[in-house]
């Protein structure tokens, strides 16, 4: 038998070092409080340079970020910074979206390449964003140092999103668009969702503000109520089609989560806004670029082996 | 009758006692993988019993093997396309043992001639995988190496050339690594006992590796009723979830 730490995963059928685990989770944790994403984005690269096996990494992560979002949505939603009717259709397309990313894994799993897509899909969202979080937060920095006020942008919608057809009021969000735009929007979550196990805010929030042009008080909240919604989904989608739900791998990462998310709180409090934009743009361009270095490297190991269980 | 019967065992007795036994026993014959387990060690041991009792003059040569569960496989390698790494090539096997470990008193290569230990499966080398694509003998052989050496990485596939110890060339033993990532099943101990290249005798002995306890119930739960595990981890999610959310909100406030 094992060193006390050791701990058994009945799904991932391996054994792991728990504080290691728990320890990740803190780290996410901490960050993901320090500043208010999920952190999913982080859990499931970490947990696949640990070695728990992708397919495992990714649903076990959905399923953290479910109970990491779930206490945020609800403060949110109590202050009433919950847009309900947008959020609505937001997971419907969430719904629709992550259906739709359960067969494309699928089919990407017979193909054999799940895992050069999920380190890819990672590259390209995490470069993209974190490229764009850069500029902005050096540009907002810029302008202080020069004493000059911040320019403020009108906030408009997308010209695209202004051409869909049908449009509703969204009295909260304060935007007069078609439910289709919001709807496309969560869809594209929910495909990432389920194919990267993240809830998705780190392109949600940038998606609502500058594509559907949402009131930024609701924006947060709204994209918390999408991904606990979603993420449950996907855990749901993951358990019954693959069993690859680790439920004690989660409760670990968990149990870490919600301790570091504390500390990461009261951390950002004594931090001001723009270096903690600049901060977080740094972090997700550093494991853009990790991962995007896995995917160039020559592998110390060429060949792979997948039966029924893996 | 029983004068016949007589003749009969005296006729046989010498064609039976003509040949050595093998009488094996093991550390454990079940491996129960609790929520503790980080891999363990079988030890496989017993005797030779040699007709008349008389140990011949050379040392014998002893085999152990323990196999697990075959199931099929496929093998992928990968290659540089644009830039990166992906699975280009693959090639499907009928029949893998999640786990097979070899220990031997001496080399295989020196122990037994190629037929018998392709016969009986002895060594990393002579394993029939079955290959279900149909392909050329080198391209399978590559991917045939491929799969074994990264078994072997993983400690999935273990071959100790002097892992079998000797004593007064009668009693036996070996110990056998079986790491945390073990598949569970049915697994077999099968000792060999080797003499000018062939196989003189043979014992099999089943050993069971299952998952016990919780970590049984966690995973029976997770396939038998995967919706309902799934519901289950979602409503686990959320109450953490919320209790944290409460128990922090009271802290601060």
């Amino acid at each position: 038998m094992g060193r006390p730490v050791d701990l058994y995963l009945p799904i991932a059928e391996m054994s792991v070092n728990a504080l290691v685990i728990v320890a990740l989770g803190g780290l996410v944790g901490f960050l993901s409080g320090m500043f208010g994403v999920g952190g999913g984005f982080l859990t499931t690269p970490l947990l696949i340079f640990y070695g728990i096996p992708p397919a495992i990494a990714v649903a076990s992560s959905a399923t953290q970020v479910t109970g990491s979002s779930v206490s945020g949505a609800l403060s949110y939603f109590r202050r009433g910074q919950v847009d309900l009717k947008m959020g609505a259709v937001l997971v419907a397309g969430g719904f629709i979206g992550s259906v739709a990313g359960s067969f494309l894994f699928h089919w990407l799993k017979s193909l054999g390449q799940v895992d050069v897509t999920i380190g890819l899909v990672y590259v390209l969202f995490l470069g993209g964003v974190g490229s764009l979080m850069l500029k902005e937060a050096l540009g907002t920095i810029r302008q202080m140092r020069s004493g000059e006020a911040p320019r403020r942008k009108a906030r408009r919608h997308h010209p695209l999103v202004a051409a869909l057809p049908m449009k509703m009021r969204f009295p909260r969000s304060g935007v007069y668009i078609s439910p289709l735009a919001p709807l496309l929007v969560g869809a594209g979550v929910g495909v990432l969702t389920v194919i990267m196990g993240v809830g998705g805010g780190f392109i949600m929030v940038p998606a609502m503000l500058y594509l559907l042009g949402m009131a930024a008080g609701v924006v947060v909240g709204t994209s918390l109520f999408q991904i606990v919604f979603v993420t449950a989904v996907a855990t749901l989608l993951h358990a019954s089609q693959s069993q690859t739900v680790d439920i004690l791998l989660a409760i670990l990462l968990l149990v870490g989560g919600v301790v570091g998310a504390q500390f990461g709180a009261r951390a950002a409090q004594n931090l001001p806004p723009e270096r903690l934009r600049l901060f977080l743009a740094l972090l997700v361009l550093a494991v853009a670029v990790r991962l995007a270095i896995g995917l160039a490297w020559t592998p110390k190991e060429l060949f792979s082996i997948q039966t029924a269980l893996s | 009758m029983k004068a016949l019967l007589l003749l009969i065992a005296l006729l046989l007795a010498p064609a039976a006692l003509a040949q050595p036994r093998l009488v094996t026993d093991l550390s454990q014959s079940r491996i129960d993988i609790s929520y503790r387990f980080a891999g363990a060690e079988l030890l496989i041991f017993g005797a030779i019993q040699y007709p008349g009792g008389r140990a011949p003059a050379d040392p014998p040569g002893i085999a152990v093997v323990l196999r697990g569960p075959a199931e099929p496989a496929t093998v992928r390698k990968k290659a540089r396309v644009a830039g990166i790494w992906i699975n280009t090539q693959s090639m499907r096997f009928e029949s893998t043992p999640g786990y097979y470990a070899v220990a031997t008193t001496r080399p295989i290569g020196d122990l037994l001639d190629e037929r018998n230990a392709a016969i009986y499966e002895i060594g990393l080398g002579n394993l029939q995988l079955s290959p279900a694509t149909a392909a050329d003998p080198q391209f399978t052989s590559h991917f045939e190496q491929g799969l074994v050496s990264l078994r072997q990485r993983e400690g999935l596939f273990v071959e100790q050339p002097y892992g079998v110890q000797v004593t007064d060339k009668v009693l036996y033993r070996a110990r056998l690594p079986i790491p945390s990532a073990v598949p569970v099943g049915n697994y077999q101990a099968e000792i060999y006992l080797i003499g000018n290249g062939e196989v003189r005798a043979r014992s099999t002995t089943p050993v069971i590796i299952d998952k016990s306890g919780f970590e049984r119930g966690i995973y029976v739960f997770a396939h038998e009723h995967s919706f309902l595990y799934g519901l289950a981890a979602v409503a686990i999610a959320l109450g953490m979830g919320v209790l944290a959310g409460v128990l922090l909100r009271r802290r601060s406030a």
